[in-house]
């Protein structure tokens, strides 16, 4: 029976996460594409925000990166630079040091969402439920830190690449790689698919809208032509 | 050289009585909706006064606007594209909404249901965002009205820059004058220039500037670049909006609400042809006070031969071409000089101008007594200071303001006489070097102001859009379509109240319902969040 479960959420749940999230992203951008925005909240209230939303953001974007080409980089690409050791201990400092930033920035966001009374008054229930997902997902993260101090020899963080490289290439087994990890690694992943399905139908599509086609943009201007 | 030509619009400041029809007319067509219900796209402001939102003047305290990097290149004050990404989790020059002013209804319901008592039941002022009673509102669109509040406050005002201020606070030396504001549809936007999606972009056939809506982000980056604050976030749906200089009115040759209701006649509509390739290098002028005239030698004279060649080329209508000639946006900012664009130091080329007021002459003259330049009174004893006009429209060169106030006293003057007293007074005419032609135009354009003669505007020729001369497709394209809708497009139905996408993205603050009260029907509360089921 656990192993089923454990079947289910490692070995389909993703799909059916990853998948919601792509679908509904394309559905939503496309049926609806008025509601397809950061939603910025300062205009009501500029306090909290210059500490709260930069840390916070540039907390989560490196974690979120580092997480991408930690978890997907294949042993082989590294393994002539540096071992799985070595590779596991810059994971828990970087994603100690950036944690930190997030978990600083949240705490002031929440704090604001939930006290101001204008953010709290136009907070819709998606907003403050992605905001606590978020928090409760980071504060796991930050759980594993000393989970994976236990046993410094990388090999824990091998089996959870593992899993990931065979779920994204679509190979059988990958549920296995996760059976035997400790029970904080097991909620901070299936959270983190809960996070990837919920994804469409919060703000978070504001991620996908980066600009960063921005910077590339000659000269500043923009003229449409007729029609 | 690409010719391209643009709907500009000069407001008679001589003429404004400050009365808000244009910002309530403007406010019953496009913001009497949620979640912009502070937002103004049309307002007015007495002068002096800090304005709407609070100091929007002051490009020291907002960075809006361009600027010239030591090397002298041209560049958004809030910094280039990298720059301004660095600021995109928390801008630091977005203003608070109140700077412009906390939305707020009244407690109407409460007159209808409140028991009997001693005293008369009072509706009370509730914030439109949160629902909570507020004591007074400490700031608005108007709040300066007629010089509202003390000279100390008041006399922040910008345009004061360089000036002894202490006497107008005087009752004896004070002045005022009204400013109508909207959008300036510049020749070189930095709302444009800062938004980071590309929403925001300027129409190649009319040079109106518009916000895609389905494209905005809400990175609110075009808030804190537009230097005349005329860009508006929409807290409910999380766009921008702004003045669409009533497109769909230009379109159809029909002036903007704002123009068209005003009862002073203030404004005017008419065609500019302008070098667009020339718009960079002007705005890059280096002393500001040079940007006025940079600006002016941008614009073509539509009845050169050369142009008009030139233009047809470059695929403006022969419509606009004839407009061009009728203009009497062009007739007074280029042939009469009395119209000026709007703070040109902020480098943004604005297409809204302004002729300066003239006011009561002051102290000796009063008596009748003209003053000593010749026939005219001298116009630096006019009570408004040309110094202030100079700081408002022209970056400080008192020069161009003083011609035109000139021309504006000497017309008055000139008409008078011929009029009442029966004679052409040729001294002023020679004193102003200006022809009788001219000075019969002029009088006929800004003191008879006939609708004909201040709305020149072509239609829009939109089979122009097609590959070649007339596209049926494209003519009939919009014929019997949706128009203007929020959400859903054309889709069949009205937009979803709520959907799997989260909620809707407006509701009806202005409908004299306090916030949380109960409408029945509606689920919602009025600042878009839905309401408890008790």
């Amino acid at each position: 029976m656990s192993e089923y479960f454990n079947f289910l959420v490692f070995g389909i749940f993703p799909y059916i996460a990853v998948g919601v999230m792509i679908f509904g992203s394309i559905l939503r951008y496309d049926r609806d594409p008025y509601s397809w925005k950061a939603d910025s909240s300062q205009l009501l209230r500029r306090k909290g925000l210059r500490w709260g939303s930069n840390l916070f953001h540039i907390g989560i974007l490196l974690l979120f990166f580092g997480h991408l080409v930690g978890l997907l980089t294949p042993h082989w690409a590294y393994a002539p630079f540096v071992t799985a050791g070595q590779k596991q201990l810059l994971a828990m400092v970087a994603g100690g040091v950036f944690g930190a930033f997030a978990f600083i920035g949240m705490v002031i966001l929440i704090h604001r969402r939930w006290s101001d009374p204008r953010i709290r008054a136009t907070t819709r229930p998606m907003d403050m439920i992605i905001l606590l997902l978020l928090f409760v997902q980071l504060v796991l993260g930050l759980l594993t830190i000393p989970e994976s101090a236990q046993n410094l020899d990388g090999s824990s963080m091998i089996a959870l690449a593992e899993w990931a490289q065979r779920i994204v290439t679509f190979r059988s087994g990958a549920a296995e790689f996760i059976v035997h990890e400790h029970w904080i690694f097991k909620l901070h992943i299936a959270l983190g698919l809960t996070i990837f399905l919920v994804f469409p139908f919060t703000r978070l599509v504001h991620m996908f809208s980066a600009p960063v086609k921005y910077l590339a943009r000659p000269g500043y201007q923009i003229v449409r032509k007729r029609g | 050289m690409t010719i391209r030509a643009q709907i500009g619009m000069v407001l008679n400041l001589d003429k404004c009585i400050g009365c808000h029809t244009c910002s309530i007319t403007c406010k019953n067509v496009w913001t009497s909706r949620g979640g912009v219900e502070y937002a103004w796209f049309n307002n007015v402001e007495t002068k002096p006064g800090l304005g709407y939102p609070r100091n929007w003047e002051n490009q020291d305290e907002w960075n809006g606007g361009w600027k010239l990097n030591r090397s002298g290149k041209l560049k958004p004050k809030a910094g280039g594209k990298a720059a301004l990404l660095s600021q995109i989790f928390a801008n630091p020059n977005l203003p608070e909404i109140d700077d412009y002013y906390e939305p707020f209804t009244y407690e109407y319901d409460h007159l209808k249901t409140a028991q009997e008592s001693k005293t008369v039941p009072t509706a009370r002022m509730k914030s439109a965002i949160t629902g909570e009673f507020k004591d007074k509102p400490d700031w608005g669109v108007n709040w300066e009205e007629i010089l509202g509040g003390e000279f100390d406050k008041r006399s922040e005002d910008y345009n004061f820059a360089n000036m002894q201020k202490q006497m107008y606070g005087e009752f004896e030396n004070t002045f005022m004058m009204y400013l109508p504001r909207l959008c300036e549809h510049c020749l070189n936007p930095t709302c444009v220039a800062s938004c980071p999606s590309g929403a925001i972009y300027k129409r190649e056939e009319d040079g109106i500037v518009l916000i895609d809506q389905d494209k905005c982000r809400g990175w609110r980056m075009c808030v804190s670049g537009c230097p005349y604050k005329k860009i508006y976030f929409n807290w409910q749906s999380g766009k921008s909006e702004k003045c669409t200089f009533c497109y769909p009115r230009i379109e159809a040759g029909e002036p903007t609400v704002c123009s068209e209701t005003c009862v002073g006649r203030i404004r005017y509509l008419g065609v500019l042809l302008y070098d667009a390739d020339k718009i960079q290098e002007a705005a890059s002028t280096k002393d500001e006070k040079d940007l006025y005239q940079a600006q002016c030698d941008l614009f073509l004279d539509p009845n050169d031969p050369d142009v008009i060649a030139r233009a047809r080329a470059d695929g403006v209508p022969d419509s606009w071409l004839e407009a061009a000639k009728e203009s009497p946006v062009y007739k007074m900012a280029m042939d009469w000089k009395i119209a000026f664009p709007l703070h040109p130091e902020y480098r943004t080329l604005p297409m809204v101008w302004y002729v300066p007021p003239l006011s009561p002459i002051k102290s000796a003259h009063e008596s009748g007594i003209l003053g000593d330049d010749g026939v005219l009174p001298d116009v630096k004893s006019l009570r408004i200071p040309v110094a202030y006009l100079a700081n408002l429209l022209t970056a400080g060169d008192e020069k161009p303001i003083v011609t035109a106030l000139e021309r504006m006293l000497g017309m008055r003057s000139y008409m008078r006489a011929k009029t009442v007293e029966g004679y052409r007074d040729e001294r002023i005419l020679d004193q102003l070097g200006m022809s009788e032609n001219m000075m019969d135009d002029m009088y006929q354009m800004m003191a008879i102001a006939n609708h004909e003669d201040r709305f020149v505007i072509p239609t829009n020729h939109r089979e122009y859009a097609g590959d070649g001369p007339f596209d049926h497709e494209i003519a009939f394209d919009t014929r019997g379509s949706c128009g203007f809708s929020f959400g859903n497009g054309c889709h069949d139905g009205e937009a979803p109240r709520s959907n799997l996408f989260g909620s809707q993205t407006h509701a009806n603050t202005l409908n004299g319902n306090a916030p949380g009260a109960r409408t029945p029907g509606d689920g919602w509360n009025t600042n878009g969040t839905k309401r408890k089921s008790s």
